[in-house]
């Protein structure tokens, strides 16, 4: 038995590998707890470094659309209606075209192979850097919609959104290229809802009698409903971050107007463009603006996280 | 009894079709504009593609019809991208860790959980705004303002969330069976995680993580005031605490000029970054498809 | 229309004439002829894998949702054969319904459940007499009717099975479709079901697939059998095909086929 024993050097846990242990476990606890130090010290940080534009306009800021670093007067109205008008009306077009894909893609209307290749394809474009949707917009789009404009401009001038003489970049071309953003996405998450509601409701809907369509919208839609809100919701969140593509194309003029055709401004732009260069109070109007995207985008993702546990079917 | 046969007049195949035709037309309109968008890309980037490209320095933006290359910028993007990886793989690495190993879905892993899914939907300039304020305004990097490094810690905070999260569900894949048989013959922990959980969940961790950072080597906002842009040689290490160049501000900076020259650079540029996101993505779907199959035999 | 030539006999409401079901270069039942005789209660027994429920699932076109499944031959309904081209299976579906093996209600309350597939039939009727008549057939009322706004899957398995059973009978179909009804569920709430369908039959034609031979006897008239056989070019894949078809008691008491004998006293399968 002792002759054995002595094989085993090591067959006691020394001191210093339960030690070891513990500090393994320690610091994993540490580093996972740096998600949560990073995400209150942004929110920390922003918040305080827009202190002093804070107590100044306090909520009048929001209200009024005058920036100007000579006269020292910050209003950030135009940009945040120019945030959420883009971000809103993007997602109006782009959502019943990702779900309709989406269902193209789902439903059996050409072979697996094509609608697998397709899937891929649509997630491969969510990789595709905004800076170089941005350089595409530029060149391609804005000449391409050019003609388009003036046409609306021309029939519908008499509705506020097209009443601007279109002159180049505008927020109608950022809200473009947004849904060419927001398509992968929407896509990619409404098909992942669709897939997930079991065979056996389409089947039991077949079952009966039920066409296609009647399928899809009676039985199939309303149980990918909650997936497709969240996937929503996300794009929403992105839709309103998103910088380098609507900074590039949306024409970057604090001058507010309702019209979609005139150049425009949102929050992320004004950040990118105003930040490098700004100095004295303008920064800390600058951090305000940003902490108030940033409210935007933490509420729009935390209900869309609440979607998701609230209405995750049960079947 | 009404006939068995198709009616063409009934209002649910009239419904039928239309509502097919409909979904027909929204593929084609999301899918269309979309291959256009990137056989653009490849086409009018690949088209300025040249040997100097790789080696020369941009040429400041003015009449010079010549405009260099992007050789700093590439260097750049590879440094920024090396460093938001040094800072960002091992704090969600072990962060997944601890997620996945140790927590016992208590109050603290749900909040970490939550706070990952928040993270990752924070705008990406506002991480940018953040170490702005925290490094880059108040000098704390031995006196320098604009740097690499700061872009670099930049990307690392939009990066975290993917590492953490795909290490995290990584290993939550691997069989409990595997931790028993382990902890089994008397491993420790760290030896059982070390040595068995994280080489069984490597490859899908790995797969998250390149993936995680192709994506930032993408991102142009974080960096714009923290790494700003820089049109000279990369020449020694010390060069970290100056604006470093990169690949998305190069495209963002020469895409608004309103010379000839420095577009096309924008363009070969943008075939560069393109092509070689695109081709990560495709390869570790390739390897995930591949890992799949033989793991089902 | 076509009508076929042959004489039809008057009580057959569905005829399989040499039908073959393929799943893509794979067959899986081949040759099949059957009558199935209006009013009856059909059993279609057999081990697994003799597709016997491939079978089932093509008396409604209910195989169009699998890739790749064709069929050769006819399936004779109301003098059409179903396969025909100019058929829509949405016509044929109301007509033929269908249950499934695992309980399938949909995520709506008991009473929608119901009123859904007799909405999309074009029902213009008392609704509520419907559900309250159609879950009576199923023998579901008493448990339910004081519930009726609650969501389908707040019942147990054996009752969101007879909720699908009424859910088909709302319909009114001439034939239900029932591909092992009972094989999720407890033994109580398959005697349930079992008197559900002696019930039914009254109205309607029952063509049912089990696995359980004690189901076959009890409940139905008439027995097909189904069996595999290796293909005759013995690359060792099996194909289905049709042994023996009788009166449930003569194929349970005096089989012709030696293989049914078998199959009956639980040699294999």
């Amino acid at each position: 038995m002792e002759e054995k024993l002595t094989l085993f050097k090591n067959r006691k846990r020394f001191g210093i590998e339960k030690n070891i242990d513990i500090i393994f476990k320690n610091t994993a606890l540490v580093l996972s707890s740096f998600v949560a130090i990073i995400l209150l010290g942004i929110i920390l940080v922003v918040f305080f470094q827009s202190f002093e534009s804070f107590s100044r306009y306090g909520l009048k800021f929001l209200v009024t659309s005058e920036w100007n670093p000579v006269k020292d007067e910050y209003g950030a109205f135009t940009a945040i209606y120019g945030t959420l008008v883009t971000s809103f009306l993007s997602l109006l077009i782009t959502i019943p075209l990702g779900v309709g894909t989406a269902i193209f893609i789902t439903e059996d209307f050409v072979p697996k192979v094509f609608r697998e290749i397709l899937g891929s394809f649509v997630e491969l474009l969510a990789a595709i850097p905004s800076v170089v949707l941005g350089l595409w917009a530029i060149f391609v789009m804005e000449p391409f919609f050019r003609a388009f404009f003036v046409f609306l401009h021309n029939f519908f001038g008499w509705i506020p959104l097209f009443s601007t003489e279109p002159t180049g970049r505008n927020s109608l071309l950022a809200i473009l290229i947004l849904v060419v953003m927001l398509l992968p996405i929407v896509t990619a998450i409404a098909r992942d809802s669709l897939n997930q509601v079991p065979k056996k409701l389409r089947n039991a809907a077949y079952g009966i009698g039920a066409s296609r369509w009647k399928t899809i919208f009676s039985v199939i839609l309303p149980a990918a409903l909650s997936g497709i809100m969240a996937g929503v919701l996300l794009a929403l969140g992105r839709a309103m971050g998103e910088t380098m593509a609507v900074t590039m194309i949306i024409g970057n003029s604090n001058a507010f107007s309702w019209s979609l055709l005139s150049p425009g401004y949102t929050i992320s732009s004004m950040l990118a463009n105003q930040f490098g260069e700004a100095d004295g109070s303008q920064v800390s109007s600058l951090f305000y603006a940003a902490f108030v995207l940033m409210i935007l985008s933490l509420v729009v993702n935390i209900f869309a996280q609440w979607l998701v546990k609230k209405f995750s079917l049960k079947y | 009894m009404n006939s068995l046969y198709y009616q063409k007049r009934l209002s649910r195949n009239i419904g039928d079709k239309f509502f097919t035709s409909l979904s027909v037309i929204c593929a084609l309109i999301a899918i269309l504009p979309l291959i256009f968008l990137v056989t653009y890309i490849l086409y009018k980037g690949g088209s300025q593609i040249t040997p100097e490209l790789f080696t020369l320095e941009p040429n400041p933006p003015g009449d010079d019809l010549d405009a260099g290359g992007i050789n700093p910028a590439l260097i750049g993007t590879l440094i920024i991208t090396t460093i938001a990886s040094i800072i960002a793989i091992p704090v969600g690495v072990g962060g997944g860790i601890y997620l996945a190993e140790y927590s016992k879905g208590g109050a603290f892993s749900r909040f970490i959980r939550f706070g990952v899914n928040v993270l990752a939907g924070v705008p990406s300039i506002i991480a940018g705004v953040f170490i702005y304020a925290l490094i880059v305004s108040t000098k704390i990097l031995f006196g320098s303002m604009y740097s690499g490094l700061a872009g670099g810690m930049a990307l690392s905070i939009l990066m975290l969330p993917t590492v953490i999260k795909t290490t995290d569900e990584g290993l939550k894949l691997v069989p409990n069976e595997l931790r028993y048989a382990s902890l089994g013959v008397g491993a420790s922990m760290y030896t059982t995680i070390l040595k068995v959980t994280l080489p069984s969940a490597f490859r899908s961790i790995a797969t998250g993580v390149v993936l995680g950072i192709a994506r930032a080597a993408g991102e142009t906002a974080p960096l714009i005031f923290t790494a700003l842009f820089s049109y000279y040689y990369i020449t020694g290490f010390g060069d970290l605490f100056y604006e470093m160049g990169s690949l998305a501000v190069l495209i963002y900076n020469f895409a608004l000029e309103p010379y000839d020259a420095q577009n096309k650079l924008a363009w070969a540029a943008s075939f560069i970054l393109v092509l070689s996101i695109l081709s990560v993505n495709i390869f570790s779907r390739i390897l995930a498809a591949f890992t799949e199959k033989t793991k089902r035999v | 229309m076509i009508k076929t030539n042959k004489k039809i006999p008057k009580n057959i409401i569905l005829s399989l004439e040499n039908v073959s079901i393929s799943y893509g270069t794979f067959e899986a039942v081949r040759n099949v002829f059957c009558n199935f005789k209006k009013g009856n209660i059909t059993s279609l027994i057999g081990p697994s894998g003799c597709g016997k429920s491939t079978v089932l699932r093509s008396l409604n076109r209910m195989n169009d949702l699998i890739p790749n499944c064709s069929l050769k031959g006819t399936v004779l309904f109301d003098g059409t054969n179903i396969y025909d081209k100019r058929v829509d299976p949405v016509e044929v579906r109301r007509r033929i319904g269908m249950v499934f093996q695992q309980p399938n209600p949909f995520p709506k309350s008991i009473y929608e459940n119901i009123a859904f597939g007799a909405r999309i039939n074009g029902f213009t009727g008392d609704m509520e007499e419907l559900v309250e008549s159609s879950l009576r057939k199923a023998a579901l009322w008493d448990e339910c009717k004081d519930k009726l706004n609650d969501s389908g899957y707040s019942l147990s398995g054996g009752q969101q099975q007879r909720l699908c059973i009424a859910r088909t009978i709302a319909i009114e179909p001439e034939i239900i479709l029932m591909d092992e009804p009972c094989s999720a569920l407890d033994p109580i709430s398959t005697l349930k079901i079992e008197e559900t369908m002696h019930e039914l039959k009254k109205n309607y034609t029952i063509i049912i697939v089990t696995h359980n031979m004690q189901q076959a006897l009890r409940v139905s008239d008439m027995t097909a059998f189904f069996n595999a056989i290796e293909y005759e070019d013995g690359d060792g894949g099996k194909v289905g095909y049709l042994a023996e078809f009788n009166s449930t008691k003569k194929i349970f008491n005096s089989p012709k086929e030696k293989t049914t004998q078998e199959y009956i006293s639980g040699k294999f399968g």
